[in-house]
């Protein structure tokens, strides 16, 4: 029982690490984006690209994937996305999900549509015992990757002069200016981070969930749950949120499995009706 | 006046040759729509059996019995609805003789209707679900059906001495036809079998096989959509189950040649039963594979390319028998009872259900040098699909 907690745990990590990042862009920069899978696939692909065609190890391959989604943020945002900011939200959807179907189509015409497999290094494959519980090396390292990257966000977001600074850009971007805060650049960069946050994640996430063109699409309703019971307004909340949806996913498949697939969507229909902003959201003003 | 007269015989005259002359080109060419999903997540299905059509006819010409086929490659993505349209304008527009392809079940059931309807074979190279060619008339299987596959390994289980069994299999028809079919061999035998089914879009199989180790089988019967196969193989083997003596078991979809090499050693000791292997050992198969490779590097042909290379020699066989009389009825008469060598080993299609009778193997997952393959080591003979033997 308590192996399967820990397994929850680690799918809840990595659903978190794919999420927070569009957390960062839909709650902090209010922009709609449906493309966010579509960064984590990225990620994805250029770790399994690294490892198979250039042999480099997999830990290796991780900050090259960040790197990789955040560049493309960086480029995208500047391209294509500064000029949606204003725009209604429906365009946002509009205009994002386009990119998902892009990326899909564009990812299968260059790569292939079959399931791309990675080899694990040995020191994380199989697994380990505590008390009876059954812990797997790579899911314990997955926890380890994803619990630091939460607490560095969390401190980042409220304690340092970059998180303060793109809250009050976030909050009134004209008096933000006004107080010479660099604005568009604060918003590439965040855009960036997220980005990066979700081609990590979608790294990862290989192991664990697979990967193949269809993955922004596979996953999208998974991170739009995240970020939707989480509220968007904290890390705290998508992180909660995360944890929560992923251990209830795993243990409702183990334990009902007939049930399996639906745990997931009633659980969110549950809380959005008790919190209908999220489990943590600032009052709107 | 007398100009525009000329003019218009002129052009009367071309537009009569023109149609005379397609004519006399319609009465040798046999048209054959080969419908596949070559992009979206079957892709690799689709790329298989384009592979194995084309290599077909690249070694047998296109002319059987005095006519010359043309295959009309579409792609249907995977998507039932698209199937379905393409195979009516496949019939409608394109007049084909024969339809062929068809990569999942449920592809193959929507365009039944419009075979029975135009009276145009259909011809089954992929989907194996056993319940397909009972859907029309003018249906023939060169694939396998899933009861065929698994009931040899219900058989095998339990006079190898294996009890208890949990089968975990994705929940849509291919998998249900394989866990029943399992389940009901293996308890009638005396085994007992417990049985979970997985969500065709499942992400982790992390509570599944949580479930197989704590009930602690001897075995684990398994079967999931080829591509899935690799992340369930490295679960299965972070999760310790192989070193709990847990052997995995089941039809060969999980260890499908395609992808076997990626697996990686997670794979080894595997033991399925299926009816083809790209190690199968016999002059027909060395050449097939051979050729295959050949023609397309970096591919090994699995058990879609088989099929879709006997759907092609089963097409070109009737119009021989027939002497090139392509209509539906005749066509399908002549596929009854059709028997030849395949790279698999002997194939004869069922004159009363149409369907495939061929030797099932049971295999074993093994390096050998660097790549990984399914090696046969016992043969069922000519196995039928059970679920119609038993009506």
């Amino acid at each position: 029982m308590l192996t399967i907690l820990f397994d929850g745990i680690a799918y809840g990590m990595v659903l978190f690490v794919l999420a927070c990042g569009l957390s960062v862009t839909m709650g902090l920069m209010n922009f709609v984006n449906l493309a966010h899978g579509a960064f984590a696939m990225l990620g994805g692909y250029v770790t399994v690209l690294l490892m198979q065609r250039l042999g480099l190890p997999f830990l290796a391959s991780l900050p090259a994937a960040f790197l990789a989604a955040a560049l493309a943020g960086i480029v995208l945002e500047r391209l294509v996305y500064r000029p949606m900011y204003a725009k209604s939200h429906l365009d946002q959807v509009m205009f994002s999900i386009g990119l998902v179907f892009m990326a899909v189509a564009g990812t299968d015409w260059l790569l292939g549509s079959s399931q791309q497999i990675i080899q694990l290094p040995p020191w994380l494959q199989g697994r380990f015992y505590v008390f009876g519980v059954g812990i797997g090396y790579y899911r314990l390292f997955v926890i380890g990757i994803c619990g630091l990257l939460a607490v560095t966000l969390q401190w980042g977001f409220a304690k340092t002069r970059f998180g303060s600074r793109l809250r009050a850009a976030v909050d009134d971007a004209r008096v933000a200016r006004g107080l010479g805060i660099p604005v568009n650049r604060l918003f590439a960069l965040t855009f960036a981070l997220g980005s990066g946050l979700a081609g990590l994640g979608g790294a990862l996430g290989i192991e664990l969930m697979g990967l193949d063109p269809t993955f922004p699409l596979k996953f999208m309703i998974y991170f739009l749950i995240v970020v939707t019971v989480g509220g968007t307004s904290t890390i705290t909340g998508p992180f909660l949120a995360a944890m929560l949806l992923g251990v209830a996913d795993v243990m409702g498949k183990y334990l009902v499995p007939q049930a399996g697939a639906f745990i997931i969507y009633t659980l969110m229909v549950i809380l959005l009706l008790l919190r209908p902003e999220g489990l943590f959201a600032r009052a709107r003003t | 006046m007398t100009f525009r007269r000329t003019v218009l015989k002129g052009f009367m005259a071309g537009a009569l040759a023109a149609t005379l002359g397609s004519a006399a080109q319609a009465q040798e060419v046999v048209k054959v729509g080969l419908i596949l999903p070559m992009t979206g997540p079957f892709a690799s299905t689709g790329r298989q059996i384009e592979a194995a059509v084309k290599l077909f006819l690249a070694q047998n010409g296109a002319t059987h019995g005095g006519k010359r086929l043309e295959v009309i490659l579409k792609d249907d993505t995977g998507n039932a609805d698209a199937t379905r349209r393409i195979a009516q304008e496949l019939v409608v527009n394109d007049k084909v003789a024969v339809l062929a392809g068809f990569g999942l079940t449920p592809l193959a059931m929507a365009t039944a209707p419009i075979a029975t309807q135009a009276k145009v074979p259909q011809i089954v190279m992929a989907a194996a679900t056993a319940s397909i060619t009972e859907a029309s008339p003018f249906i023939a299987r060169t694939s396998f059906t899933l009861p065929q596959a698994s009931e040899p390994m219900a058989d095998w289980a339990w006079s190898n001495g294996i009890k208890n069994v949990f089968t975990v299999v994705t929940d849509y028809g291919p998998g249900i036809d394989a866990e029943t079919s399992f389940a009901t061999k293996f308890k009638a035998a005396g085994g007992t079998v417990e049985s979970v089914r997985v969500p065709l879009r499942n992400p982790d199989f992390a509570p599944f096989l949580q479930r197989v180790s704590e009930a602690k089988p001897d075995a684990l019967f398994v079967f999931v959509p080829s591509g899935i196969g690799a992340q369930f193989m490295k679960q299965f083997v972070e999760r310790g189950l192989d070193k709990a003596g847990v052997k995995l078991i089941g039809p060969g979809d999980v260890v499908d040649d395609d992808i076997l090499n990626g697996m990686g050693d997670v794979a080894i000791g595997a033991i399925t039963t299926h009816h083809y292997s790209a190690k199968h050992d016999s002059a027909a198969n060395q050449a097939f594979v051979k050729a295959f490779e050949a023609a397309n590097p970096g591919m090994r042909p699995n058990f879609m390319a088989v099929g879709g290379y006997d759907g092609m020699r089963l097409i070109a066989e009737a119009l021989k028998a027939t002497n090139g009389d392509a209509s539906g009825e005749k066509l399908i008469a002549a596929m009854k009872g059709a028997s030849w060598e395949s790279p698999r080993g002997p194939i004869t299609i069922d004159p009363a259900t149409r369907d495939i009778i061929q030797n099932i193997y049971v295999r074993k997952t093994e390096k050998i040098g660097s790549d990984l393959y399914n090696v046969e080591f016992a043969t069922i003979p000519q196995v039928k699909d059970p679920v119609k033997a038993r009506k």
